[in-house]
């Protein structure tokens, strides 16, 4: 990016996402959600093109772009269908990272190759039944024995668990020494002992594979550590950080995708003998969200570019996580008032995306927690 | 099997906005892409270079600065070489003259297939690619909806309104391909970084061709197409298929209709 504009390069590449999004998604998004189910065939594809390893090195398989390209895929992805949003970047931004930015060369060239050449998915288990916003009260330990971690745990809202092949899991290796006390595993699916639910019924992202994960005497090969013992937190609010840029690029994309629906529908909709697109209050409405959207996408960007060349951009991430995913929360409920009764049926896209906005609000940092980031970089107390 | 794709870049859209003076179109703040028929011989081409290994597809585009984007895609589908045949002598080119210089760079390279589409959206003329053919002096099938290898030679399904002629034909050949012929693969992500990164789009000009192209067949004055008037071609109505009727019959349906419609 140059100034506040994309390259050449980017804006090829959105039109590739965009395409995408048009072509395999739109047409059965609206069935995902109602099956609440994530079709194997479009995981399948999002692996073949690439948008698996995004920003991720060549010398590991992935498409060697940058963050800005990423945030630009879910984006497009986001603006037709949310969960796909969410499925790409708990992947590629939690995931991933945690092996990318922390792992050694073994274990990157064993498990990061194929998760970002498109051959494998991941996930992220951080979140657990007592340890939500405060990440600190993890319960799932890590014992060592011989050349095995023993994994004894529960988490929960494990978005990709259902169908992931690479979990990274965080577990407390000395309960003494709090959040110095964590450690972050790789975990294949296949361990025995790791048992994943159902998928946990939702009001949003209902697509999404979300589970809880049981692990009961999970043995874990000690070179599946990542970094060393202690180091789980920081790995953890490292990804963390990184994941908003994603988040606050779904949001954006969810809002984005409705003023869309709304501005092709009030073309349409005549009431009191016009187009309700003439009346001034339409106008003025959609030109409020459109503005709102254009000032989440650039903060969104501008956390991208921070990350890309290399700067502190966890504030700056944070901020846009926060203020993208009220934005979308707004302009969502304020589209299915434009569409009104229409809006509000599930004949039209807009409730679906109303729908899945409310979670950006929470999952990978709450609205609350962002804030105390954003303060405490302004060194406020 | 060395592929030459020639693709052209056009404006996306089927209600073309012409200028009433000058009968030309008016590109402005539409946005281009590859023609539709262009892109599947592009498709094509790839399925073929998967097929025999060792091939290679360069695509070829005629087309002021801009159309870089249009062969960035093409190398971004995984077309290995792209080259922009441009020059502001070569502005204001007709058919005619778009094929002599064009044909004239196909000159200067190694080929055995040469695929262009059947058609441009913006021009509808289908006369370009035949054209190619032409200067090249190579045999050419037209209106390709399906292509095979088979051995050395290439078998064509060629598309008429009512039935498929199956033609076999030597290579080095020109196919114009129809949409129909394949569905176009999505650019990959690692594909556009590489066509952006480390692999590069050709500029020919004048000067790269000018010993194998007549002076006075390029540009404008080379060209010896006038448009009388141009018009957005409205679609035919649907055909009637009497089947089944004997000799009489069929003379008695057809009287009817004339009849019908006042034609008798």
């Amino acid at each position: 990016m140059v100034g506040f504009n994309l390259t050449k390069e980017q804006l090829l590449q959105k039109q590739l996402f965009r395409d995408f999004a048009e072509m395999e998604i739109r047409p059965i998004a609206s069935q995902m959600d109602e099956e609440e189910k994530f079709p194997q065939e479009l995981l399948d594809k999002l692996k073949k093109y690439g948008m698996m390893g995004i920003p991720y090195d060549r010398k590991y398989g992935g498409a060697g772009s940058d963050v800005l390209t990423y945030a630009l895929c879910i984006e497009e992805l986001s603006k037709v269908d949310g969960s796909t949003g969410v499925t790409v970047s708990v992947h590629t931004s939690l995931c991933c990272s945690c092996i990318n930015d922390f792992a050694n060369e073994a274990q990157k060239e064993k498990y990061l190759r194929p998760l970002v050449n498109g051959s494998k998915v991941g996930c992220f288990g951080l979140t657990e039944p007592g340890a939500g916003t405060d990440a600190s009260g993890q319960q799932t330990t890590a014992r060592l024995e011989g050349d095995y971690y023993i994994l004894n745990g529960q988490k929960v809202f494990t978005t990709n668990s259902g169908f992931a092949d690479v979990f990274v899991v965080f577990a407390l290796t000395d309960r003494s020494k709090g959040t110095r006390g964590i450690s972050a595993f790789i975990v294949e699916r296949d361990t025995p002992g790791l048992e994943v639910s159902k998928d946990i019924p939702r009001m949003g992202i209902r697509a999404a594979s979300n589970a809880e994960v049981a692990l009961v005497d999970v043995k874990v090969p000690k070179e599946n550590l990542i970094g060393s013992e202690g180091m789980g937190y920081k790995i953890a609010m490292t990804a963390l950080a990184g994941g908003r840029i994603g988040i606050g690029a779904q949001a954006v994309g969810i809002a984005q995708g409705a003023i869309n629906e709304a501005v092709k529908y009030v073309k349409e909709r005549k009431q009191f003998g016009r187009r309700i697109s003439q009346f001034q209050n339409t106008q003025f409405k959609l030109a409020e969200l459109q503005t709102k959207v254009d000032a989440a996408r650039i903060m969104v960007w501008r956390a991208a570019v921070a990350k890309d060349n290399h700067e502190n951009y966890a504030p700056l991430a944070a901020m846009c996580k926060y203020f993208a995913s009220e934005v979308a929360n707004d302009v969502t409920r304020d589209c299915v008032q434009l569409l009104g009764g229409y809006g509000y049926s599930r004949e039209y896209p807009v409730e679906r995306m109303h729908r899945d906005a409310k979670i950006t609000e929470i999952y990978e940092g709450t609205t609350e927690a962002m804030k105390m980031i954003i303060s405490g970089a302004m060194k406020v107390n | 099997m060395k592929i030459i794709v020639c693709a052209k870049q056009v404006p996306d859209t089927t209600e073309v906005r012409l200028d009433p003076k000058t009968n030309t179109l008016i590109r402005d703040g539409v946005p281009s892409i590859i023609n539709p028929d262009d892109k599947a011989g592009i498709e094509a081409a790839l399925q073929l270079k998967e097929k025999v290994p060792g091939s290679t597809v360069t695509v070829i585009c005629m087309g002021p600065l801009q159309a870089d984007v249009a062969l960035r895609e093409a190398l971004a589908m995984g077309c290995d070489d792209a080259i922009l045949i441009t020059d502001r002598a070569f502005g204001g080119s007709d058919t005619w003259a778009t094929s002599s210089i064009i044909a004239s760079a196909l000159k200067k390279m190694d080929f055995d297939l040469i695929i262009t589409g059947r058609q441009a959206i913006d021009g509808d003329t289908a006369q370009v690619g035949p054209q190619i053919a032409e200067h090249l002096g190579i045999p050419q099938v037209t209106y390709a909806e399906k292509i095979d290898l088979e051995d050395d030679k290439l078998v064509v399904w060629r598309q008429f309104e009512d039935c498929c002629h199956i033609i076999e034909v030597a290579m080095p050949c020109l196919v114009t391909s129809l949409s129909e012929l394949a569905e176009p693969r999505f650019m990959s992500v690692g594909g556009i970084v590489d066509a952006y990164n480390s692999k590069e789009v050709k500029i020919w000009s004048y000067e790269d061709v000018k010993d194998t192209l007549d002076e006075a067949n390029m540009g404008l004055k080379g060209s010896p197409t006038k448009v009388s008037k141009s018009f957005t071609k409205e679609a035919k109505g649907e055909g009637m298929l009497l089947k089944d009727l004997t000799d009489d019959e069929a003379v008695a349906a057809i009287m009817t209709k004339l009849q019908e419609k006042h034609i008798i």
